[in-house]
This record gives structure tokens, C-alpha cells and sequence, in this order.
């Protein structure tokens, strides 16, 4: 600081306390107030552009607008906020979609499949809708709850895993339904009937049980050959499950310590029934050609046929 | 500083420093770099280049694409570590010849010398030299010469800003439709406010701030010190030299030749003050090394050119290294010390990393993939026992050309892998597919199986191999 200015005397604002106590008044840096002032000009020309001030029983809407369509198909023009602002992007991110929609709409599905940029469509697309509408049941990845929601990344299906049928699924829903055989059976029919049950998928049971429990399978009595065939293997028409196969959804058989709890989950599925095999219908939530995209994410999930 | 005793301001009011022009070969070189520089910088983006694809503009930043068009290089955003590692590159690059020659960067290179530089030469070029613009500058605003001259210099210096300005945005489009889109106001809404800003900033940091911007803002002048060490060449004033016994002195009757002036104990330095006037920070070097001093070499420029005057030698102000400053017999001419583990780490640093850079860039794919297993859920018990795992094979296409890919997988026995409908996969040039594979193993093998590979070729033969795992539990 080779060329310092003399020091000039501090201005006081003439205030003067206890005699000699006086309060200096040094003026705030120059860029300081400009920035002051910069911030000022900011804010006034803000309360024009965007909602600002109360006013009245209302309050200054700003002159800037966001215009939309709705889904009415009417253009609506807003005053900036946040929600019109959301609709409008909205529409955008739709608009931006719109051209893959109404390929997949237009082509059959095995076409959607082997296109490989509409195939990488439905699988981040589809993977939003599955989220937000199926994940809660059948969770994130499409595996299920055994006891629970079906696994849709498996090869069993209940209702059948063509496209049309998948399609059928989610637009109507499904309705599941086992009547309980607690006051039909005897106990020691039961236990028979579940040992049987867990030979067809090759389980390690009790032999003799197990064909008495063969016999009460296809007889009168218990009556299982009505919807669940006379192989065994299900009726998909009715959605009753295939019990020859290995995946299970409602007795919990690959979760179990031992022998004696699969035939314990087993039984209790027998004894009880159930009526939880419930889906509700899409039709009216979704779009179809929303619906279209998920038959084809769930078809890809692993499942399809 | 002599005058630290007395009592400090808080602000320190800025004396505006006017620089004297020089001539000498490190004007020339300083001159040479900004030509150079200011060549390539406003130059660059019209620079056409044939381009299957995309604008045939050589260098361009396509954000919406996002991808960089550098010539026939196309950056994608998987390869934004060749970004730090050319940051880390210049970094090194930086230490390295700061380590051996101070600061160089700072002299000669830097934007801020750079476009101020540009700034005085252009003051110069309308207001004259420096007493002329001394002159005006205390002139009163109603001098109708002083409003027309400093007017018609700050309209240049605005002129130049804005175009700094606006060649930056055109890095970011295509330069021919960008400036007439800018000039009929259908450009961008990011592309005004941008000129906008760095037309203020530019204006503000060459014509206003100037050797502030070195003093209080810039974070290099603070940090270059710490790779100084005794033996990095500085710009220097030879004291013992200039000073001699008696002090410097002005070349008066009777003390014109170095016989006299040595005869009464005066060194070289005729005290002309060139050296101070031609300083573009405004510091004396006769008082030793300090913080503002940027290495531009101009001072040496003026003092070789008054020694040459007096016939006096050259290089009482010069590069030179501390230890040979002070050395009792002091070498002539440049010395680089080089030979110390810190120079040759950078030395050996820079080399290592600046071929690891041309190693990956020549031998990069052309194509990108990931492979990703899908984790929800981590396996599948099929009906009839077997256990699937699926994954998920993204393939980015960044050939240039619509390309075909085929994905196999070995270490799985024949039948296993199932990639659904795309035998071959067909993807489009800068276009991402993404392809589901699965895998099935019947329970015995997908016990022992955790282990395989996928195999992934186009079909010019560009093969990638990549691990993948299979979970049985």
C-alpha cells in the first residue's frame, strides 16, 4: 500500500451520550448498496412476472401464463403456479411418448417384442406404470409374496401367461376361490391329502398317507380332481393351481424348516380355504393402450408365453 | 514495504495502473500466445468438419445429443473420465512447469493476462501511450476529447467482451445458425443470458478488476508458491549487481559509463523506472520477489532494452533461480533444475497419465454396454424346479454407424442363455437398446454354477467380455 490516502476524520451522526460516547457514521461499501439496490429492481420485477401479493380477497396473479390442454381436451391457460406448471410438463413428457404408444397400439405383440427400441420402451415405460399400480401387490420387481401375490417372473401361471391372457387379467381382474374343508374332513383326511399333495411336486413323504390321500383326491368325498384336474395339474379357465409343479404361491412349502412344516402349510391351506386371490380390475384406471404395455412388461417379466 | 508502520486502512483505495508498451522478444513471445490463443478460441467454432452424423461443425458440445463432436472424436457421457483425467493432466501440467519455471501459466497463458492484455492494447491503440492516458485520465469528463477517446475505448472493450461472449455459446450449437438465430432473437433463452453474463464478467475482469483478479480472486497465484522452491527460475532483479555498494543511482554526468559508476560504489541500475512503468500489476521488482508478480517478463523486456541503450550487459533483470542469485560465483544464462524427485514425479506423473489418455481413447469400444443383474428377484424356482436368473444388457451404439450385435455366453451349457426375440440385436448410431436375457440351470447345475461369461460382438468383430453371476440361493 505504497500510496495510501490521508485519513479523512469519521463523520459522527451528531449523537452524543454520556458527554463523550459518540456514534460514528461510516457509510457501507458502494458495491455493497448497489447490490442493495440490484436485489430491489430483482424482487419488484419478480411481483410483476409471478403470484406475489395479497390482494383483496384474492392476490396478484403475475403476467406470466401457462397454457395446457386438459384432459377434457380444452386449453386452459393459468397464471404461473407450481400445479398448472406440473400439467403442462406433464403433457409434455406425454406428447414426447405419444408416438411410441401408438405403435405399440397399432402393432400385434410379438412385433412390439422384436422391435428393439420399442422393446426398450416398455421395459423403462412399463416399469413406471408397474410401479405405480401393480408394485404394491405384486412388488417392485414382479416377484410376489408366496401366501400372498402371485410371482409374475416365473413360468406358472394361473389364469394362463399368453398375451391375450395377461391382457384379460388386468383389464377384468381376477377372482380367486378355495372353500375350506376343516368341517368336510376328517383330520387324518387332511394329513392324508396334503402328504399326496406334496408327493406330485416330489416332495419326501409319508408313502401310505399319501395314497390314501390319492384316493380322497379323486374321490367324491373330498372332491380336489373337480377343479384342480384329475392329473392334478389345474384348470386355468377357473385359475385353480397346478400342484404337480414346484413353485408355489399359498402354502409356503420352499420357506419351510422341515418336512413336517410342509405338510403343516399344506393343511392349513386345505383346512381354511381362501378367498384372497383377489385382482382388481384396470380397465377403468388405465388407458388401453397403458394396459397394452404392461401385458407386454408383464409378459417380459420372464413368465410369458 | 517501507511503509508498514503506519496505521492500515480497511480499504486501500485501487490507483489505476497505466502500463507502458515495450518491445522485446517477451512482448514477442507474450504477443505470439495471444494470437495463437485468440486464433483458436474465435477461430475454433467455425472450423467446418464432415460429419456422417450431426453438424458439421469440428469442435461442438451438442448438449441435447449429449455427446462432444471434437473433430472425428465423439465424447459420450460414459467417457466423461477422460475428462478428469485431462483435468488431471493439466493440473500435473501446471505443478510441473511451475516447479521449473514459476508462473508461466500466470504470465502468459492465463485468460485473465490474456484478455487483459488484449484490453490495454486496445486503450493504447485509441488513448496513446502511457502519459497520453495519464493525461486524459485526469482530465475532467467535459473534455470533449477525453469523452471521445475513453468513450470509443470502452465501446471496443464492450465490443470485444460480447464477442468473447458470444463465441463461447457457439461452441454449444451450430455456429452459423446459431449467430443469425441469436441476431433475430429466436435464439435459446440460456444462449442470451449466458452472453449476457460472460459479456459482464469479461467486461469487468480485463477492463476493470484487472490485477485484482490475480491479487484477491484467482486460487492459482495463492497456491503456485508452495512448488517454488530455491532452485525455480523467477523473474529476479540482480541486487547485488544494481545496487552495488552505494545504491542504484540515475546515469548522471560523471556516472554514465560502469568504470565510473562502479569507481564510486554504484550499481547497474540507472534507476529509470521502465521496469515499474511497463509492470501491467504495477509492482516494483526492485524490491524482491512478491505475490503480484505474475512472470510475464516485461520488466526484462525494458531493462535489456535501457542496457542496450547505456551499452551496459544485459540481464540485470532476468529468470533466474534463487540459489544462482546468491551464489558467490553466479552461473550466466538459463539453468532449469530439474534434476529433484519433486520435477521429476511431475515429469513422470504427466507422461504416465497422458498415455494412459491416448491408450484409452485409441482403444475404446465402439460400442458401450453395461450388463446389470436384475435383483427383484435375485432368482426364480421354475415350475419344474430349474433356477432362472435374468439380466438386463444395455447396448449403446457410438460406432457412427447402425450396427448389429449378437450376445452369447460361455461357461453355460448349450441351451441356457435365452435372449428372447433378438438373436441379433439391431441398434442405430448414438441410439441405447436395452436387451433382457435369462438364464436357466436345472437344480444340480445351478448349484454348482456362480460364474459366467457374456459375450457381446458387433459386426465388424469388436468382441467384449463381461463376468456375470448366477444366484441359486
Amino acid at each position: 500500500m505504497a500510496n495510501e490516502t490521508p485519513r479523512t476524520p469519521v463523520q459522527t451522526t451528531g449523537h452524543v451520550w454520556d458527554g463523550d460516547l459518540q456514534e460514528y457514521n461510516n457509510p457501507l461499501p458502494a458495491w455493497w448498496i448497489y447490490g442493495f439496490y440490484i436485489t430491489v429492481t430483482f424482487a419488484v420485477i419478480y411481483w410483476i412476472i409471478y403470484p406475489s401479493w395479497p390482494f383483496g380477497k384474492s392476490f396478484l396473479p403475475g403476467v406470466s401464463k401457462v397454457t395446457y390442454v386438459n384432459a377434457e381436451g380444452q386449453e386452459e391457460t393459468w397464471h404461473w403456479n407450481t400445479r398448472a406448471k406440473l400439467l403442462k410438463e406433464t403433457q409434455d413428457a406425454a406428447a414426447m411418448q405419444k408416438p411410441y404408444y401408438d405403435k405399440i397400439a397399432s402393432l400385434p405383440y410379438d412385433k412390439v417384442t422384436k422391435d428393439p427400441e420399442l422393446s426398450s420402451f416398455v421395459l423403462s415405460a412399463g416399469k413406471a406404470i408397474f410401479s405405480d399400480n401393480c408394485a404394491p401387490c405384486h412388488q417392485a420387481g414382479g416377484q410376489g409374496k408366496v401366501g400372498h401375490f402371485p410371482n409374475l417372473t416365473d413360468d406358472d401361471w394361473l389364469y394362463g401367461g399368453s398375451f391375450d391372457k395377461i391382457s384379460e387379467t388386468i383389464h377384468k381382474g381376477r377372482r380367486g376361490y378355495m372353500p375350506p374343508f376343516a368341517e368336510a374332513l376328517e383330520p387324518t383326511q387332511v394329513d392324508a391329502l396334503a402328504n399326496y399333495v406334496l408327493s406330485l411336486s416330489g416332495q419326501k413323504v409319508d408313502a401310505a398317507k399319501a395314497a390314501e390321500g390319492n384316493k380322497l383326491f379323486h374321490s367324491q368325498a373330498a372332491a380336489c380332481y373337480y377343479c384342480h384336474g384329475d392329473n392334478a395339474k389345474g384348470r386355468p379357465i377357473i385359475g385353480s393351481a397346478n400342484l404337480t409343479d414346484k413353485v408355489w404361491l399359498w402354502a409356503d412349502v420352499p420357506g419351510a424348516k422341515d418336512d413336517a412344516a410342509k405338510v403343516a402349510a399344506v393343511k392349513q391351506v386345505i383346512n381354511n380355504g381362501l378367498n384372497r386371490g383377489v385382482m382388481p380390475a384396470w380397465e377403468g384406471r388405465l388407458k388401453p393402450e397403458q394396459i397394452k404395455l404392461l401385458t407386454v412388461y408383464v409378459h417380459e417379466l420372464g413368465g410369458g408365453k | 514495504m517501507s511503509d508498514s508502520a503506519k496505521p492500515q486502512e480497511l480499504y486501500a483505495k485501487r490507483i489505476p495502473i497505466v502500463p507502458r508498451s515495450i518491445t522485446g522478444p517477451f512482448r514477442n513471445f507474450k504477443t505470439a500466445i495471444l494470437v495463437l490463443a485468440y486464433a483458436v478460441y474465435f477461430g475454433l467454432p467455425w472450423l467446418p468438419w464432415q460429419r456422417a452424423d450431426g453438424a458439421s461443425q469440428a469442435v461442438m458440445f451438442d448438449i441435447p445429443g449429449r455427446r462432444y463432436l471434437l473433430f472425428d472424436l465423439v465424447v459420450h457421457p460414459q467417457e466423461v473420465f477422460w475428462l478428469a483425467l485431462l483435468l488431471f493432466i493439466a493440473a500435473v501440467l501446471l505443478f510441473f512447469v511451475t516447479a521449473l519455471v514459476g508462473r508461466a501459466f500466470c504470465g502468459y497463458f492465463c485468460f485473465q493476462t490474456l484478455w487483459t492484455d488484449a484490453f490495454i492494447w486496445i486503450e493504447h491503440l485509441i488513448q496513446g501511450e502511457r502519459p497520453n492516458r495519464m493525461k486524459l485520465m485526469r482530465e475532467p469528463w467535459s473534455n470533449k476529447e477525453k469523452l471521445l477517446k475513453v468513450g470509443l475505448t470502452r465501446l471496443l472493450w464492450w465490443l470485444l467482451s460480447f464477442w468473447t461472449a458470444l463465441t463461447f455459446i457457439l461452441y454449444f450449437g451450430y455456429a452459423p445458425e446459431l449467430v443469425v438465430d441469436f441476431f433475430t432473437g429466436q435464439g435459446a433463452g440460456a444462449a442470451y443470458i449466458t452472453t449476457l453474463a460472460l459479456t459482464v464478467t469479461t467486461y469487468l475482469a480485463a477492463g476493470m478488476l484487472r490485477e485484482h483478479v490475480c491479487m484477491f480472486i484467482c486460487p492459482y497465484g495463492r497456491f503456485q508458491s508452495a512448488m517454488y522452491d530455491p532452485g525455480t527460475l523467477s523473474v529476479h532483479y540482480d541486487k547485488r549487481r544494481g545496487e552495488g555498494t552505494a545504491g542504484r543511482s540515475a546515469a548522471r554526468a560523471g556516472l554514465r559509463t560502469l568504470e565510473e559508476r562502479h569507481a564510486q560504489g554504484h550499481g547497474d541500475c540507472i534507476d529509470c523506472g521502465l521496469c515499474v512503468q511497463v509492470c501491467p500489476v504495477g509492482i516494483d521488482i526492485r524490491q524482491g520477489m512478491q505475490f503480484k508478480c505474475i512472470s510475464c517478463g516485461l520488466c526484462i523486456d525494458a531493462c535489456n532494452n535501457i542496457m542496450a541503450k547505456m551499452q551496459y550487459p544485459k540481464g540485470l533483470i532476468r529468470y533466474d533461480s534463487e540459489t544462482n542469485l546468491v551464489a558467490a560465483q553466479p552461473r550466466p544464462g538459463l539453468h532449469l533444475e530439474w534434476k529433484n524427485v519433486k520435477v521429476l514425479g511431475y515429469g513422470a506423473s504427466l507422461v504416465l497419465m497422458t498415455g494412459y489418455l491416448f491408450y484409452s481413447i485409441a482403444t475404446r469400444q465402439s460400442f458401450d454396454h453395461s450388463i446389470q443383474q436384475i435383483r427383484q428377484p435375485l432368482f426364480v424356482t421354475l415350475s419344474d424346479g430349474s433356477i432362472r436368473n435374468r439380466y438386463q444388457i444395455r447396448l449403446t451404439n457410438i460406432s457412427g454407424h447402425e450396427e448389429t450385435y449378437t450376445i452369447e455366453a460361455r461357461g453355460l451349457p448349450a441351451g441356457a442363455l435365452d435372449i428372447g426375440s433378438f438373436k441379433q440385436v439391431v441398434v442405430k448410431n448414438g441410439k441405447s437398446v436395452i436387451v433382457q436375457a435369462s438364464v436357466k440351470l436345472d437344480p444340480a447345475r445351478a448349484q454348482r454354477l456362480d460364474q459366467f461369461e457374456f459375450v457381446i460382438r458387433n459386426s465388424q468383430g469388436d468382441t467384449v467380455v463381461d463376468e456375470a453371476r448366477f444366484f441359486a440361493k
